[in-house]
């Protein structure tokens, strides 16, 4: 049963994913705006205009492009960037790397910040503690990653220059990878000071991306803490002469965890689309800030395969989600 | 008869239900703060002419990258000092909002339009309506919001419109989620049941009695959408997207201020400072407005 809805989700998910594909390819060709003529030198011949547009395909019909494109996408081939001239599957996957550790680290980050708050807040409900936890955090509720982002640029870029404002490694340390997955990979080999140097510039851009997550995560998750904490169970716990912190992070918690959960899903989602705007104030070098490049320059292949990069990024997360809620939730599981 | 029965019985309890309202919100602090804040905001974006000091585009390369008072090297009437072309920041500010307000009132309302229309279309015919909505929702939904604004503003062209124009095509669906599913609570309530009963047609009972009892949530929603579409503008114009850079945004000046953030960051700090509040502001206002307009959170 529980295959058969997630199956049925999955379908969905790609339905959807196909839908977006068509509309954005329809859309980014009816619109003026010729790409190539923003690429071509002044005084080309219109023979050489000709030329490279049947070289990108251009001067095939909508209907018939897309098919050419959706061929390729099948075959793993997503065209050539226009702006960049080069693979564009080539250009995602040497990007998405520094997304990806980008996203995980701040979602990770979010979790701990967000969880210690919402024990914390659960721990001191009855004080003034508690209500000042909780006017600060309906502050921080709403402020975006944008004006996080810009706000650490002042406060840790320039005031306290403790951090790298901009990019992802010292060029001078970026020799003898395997792989673009620099933080893991440096940590894995043992290369701590090359570790430590791309950490250092992921702080202030993962910080924008998790504080505002943060602020969710504490809401809600200790929203189910101190309704945890009024059950039976709690007071049974009580009696037996449990120490409150112990309650709360042995008890409560694990009963509490599940809506926090499914919401931090969905809120993982947002916190992705975040990274274009957040990769583009510290000039980090992910698939979000290509994808600025890429509309500005009116880029069709690397656009179209950028879109279909974060619909699917945003499908495995929704399946990841739902898998972790199930394997959480006992009723779920047994249903 | 009936009706107008009603409707005299309706015109004498609604004084006094409005006044208790007004009395509601004015005893409602996040209201008077929060819309307080927004007020002033207004009052500085229509009277900018004369609350600016300086004209915001003249340019002075020999008054470039002035300090705010306070610090060393300042000149006297930049309050808050210049950016790299020697424009005034503070009267720049002032200019900015008149774009922010703008863009935050005409795209909230217009999403909200669109929303609140077929949220209400959605819950209260349900059906096959519902379900073509609906999916049409969750297919938006699928798309990241930045990404989109920026996909949608780069199609149609930079400038103010088309700022506003992304901003409703990608939020309607917040007023439309709501809308729908209060509608669906409403249309449950007894007092439908009597207003179908005594006969009133489908259409008056959707828009006189369910929407204003839809409205105060509504209301909330604008006005957090207003914050949204404040920074919505704000990151346009910090990519270069949104209107011609010789009109001053705070977007605007935010990108001009991360680019010389090193030799001159209150180019970069005070329009910031205010984007954070007017958005603080708008979600204040919101939060207040439900609380206070919210019959059962107000007891």
């Amino acid at each position: 049963m529980l295959a058969l809805q997630a199956l049925h989700r999955l379908l969905m998910a790609a339905v959807t994913l196909f839908g977006v594909a068509v509309v954005v390819f329809v859309l980014l060709r009816v619109v003026p705006g010729d790409p190539v003529a923003m690429m071509i030198a002044p005084g080309a011949s219109p023979e050489d205009v000709a030329a490279l547009r049947a070289r990108y395909g251009l001067d095939l019909s909508i209907p018939e492009q897309f098919l050419v494109w959706l061929g390729g996408v099948v075959t793993g081939d997503f065209g050539t960037s226009i702006s960049l001239r080069r693979d564009v599957l080539e250009l995602l996957s040497e990007r998405l790397p520094a997304t990806l550790e980008l996203a995980v680290a701040a979602l990770l980050v979010a979790m701990l910040v967000g969880g210690a708050v919402a024990v914390a807040g659960t721990l001191a409900r009855r004080s003034v503690l508690g209500s000042a936890i909780d006017g600060f955090n309906g502050v921080m509720l709403a402020i975006p990653d944008f004006v996080w982002a810009l706000a650490l640029v002042l406060g840790l870029g320039v005031m306290v220059p403790l951090f790298p404002l901009t990019g992802r490694i010292d060029p001078t340390a970026a020799d003898g990878f395997s792989s673009r997955f620099y933080l893991v990979e440096s940590l894995l080999t043992l290369r701590f000071e090359v570790f430590a140097d791309v950490a250092s510039h992921m702080v202030m851009p993962t910080l924008a991306l998790a504080l505002p997550l943060a602020a969710i995560i504490a809401r809600v998750l200790k929203a189910s803490l101190v309704e945890a904490m009024g059950e039976d169970y709690i007071l049974l716990a009580r009696l037996k002469g449990m120490s409150e912190t112990r309650l709360v992070l042995q008890e409560a918690l694990r009963n509490a965890v599940g809506p926090t959960l499914a919401l931090t899903g969905v809120q993982f989602t947002f916190l992705i689309g975040g990274t274009v705007i957040v990769e583009r104030i510290f000039a980090y070098p992910g698939i979000g800030n290509m994808a600025i490049d890429a509309v500005i320059n009116r880029d069709l292949p690397l656009i179209q395969g950028l879109v279909l990069m974060f619909g699917l990024l945003f499908i495995l997360v929704n399946v990841a989600v739902d898998a972790a809620v199930a394997a959480l939730n006992p009723r779920l599981r047994h249903g | 008869m009936a009706d107008a029965g009603l409707d005299a019985a309706g015109a004498r309890a609604a004084p006094r239900r409005r006044s208790r309202t007004g009395a509601a919100l004015l005893a409602e602090p996040k209201v008077l703060v929060g819309g307080g804040f927004i007020l002033l905001l207004v009052l500085v974006a229509l009277f900018a002419p004369w609350i600016a000091p300086k004209d915001p585009l003249e340019q002075d390369l020999m008054l470039g990258t002035l300090p705010p008072v306070g610090f060393a090297g300042t000149e006297p009437g930049y309050l808050l000092g210049t950016d790299d072309l020697g424009r005034d920041v503070l009267s720049r500010i002032v200019f900015g909002a008149r774009v922010a307000l703008t863009v935050a009132f005409v795209a909230a309302s217009l999403a909200a339009l669109i929303g609140t229309v077929l949220g209400l279309a959605a819950g209260w015919f349900g059906g096959r309506v519902d379900a073509a909505i609906s999916r049409l929702v969750e297919i938006w939904m699928a798309f990241p919001p930045v990404l989109l604004s920026i996909l949608l503003v780069a199609i149609l062209g930079a400038g103010l419109h088309s700022v506003i124009a992304a901003i409703v095509i990608i939020d309607w669906t917040r007023f439309c989620r709501v809308v729908r599913a209060e509608t669906m609570a409403q249309a449950r309530m007894d007092y439908v049941t009597a207003a179908r009963t005594v006969g009133f047609p489908g259409f008056t009972i959707l828009t006189r009695e369910v929407l204003p009892n839809v409205a105060p949530v509504l209301l909330a929603l604008v006005s957090l959408e207003m914050g949204i579409a404040v920074i919505v503008e704000a990151i346009l114009s910090f990519v270069g997207l949104s209107v011609s850079s010789d009109t001053p945004t705070w977007g605007g000046m935010i990108a001009q201020g991360r680019q010389i953030v090193h030799h001159g960051w209150w180019v970069l700090a005070f329009p910031l400072l205010v984007l954070t509040l007017t958005v603080l502001a708008f979600n204040m206002l919101g939060d207040g407005l439900r609380r206070a307009l919210d019959p059962v959170m107000r007891r």
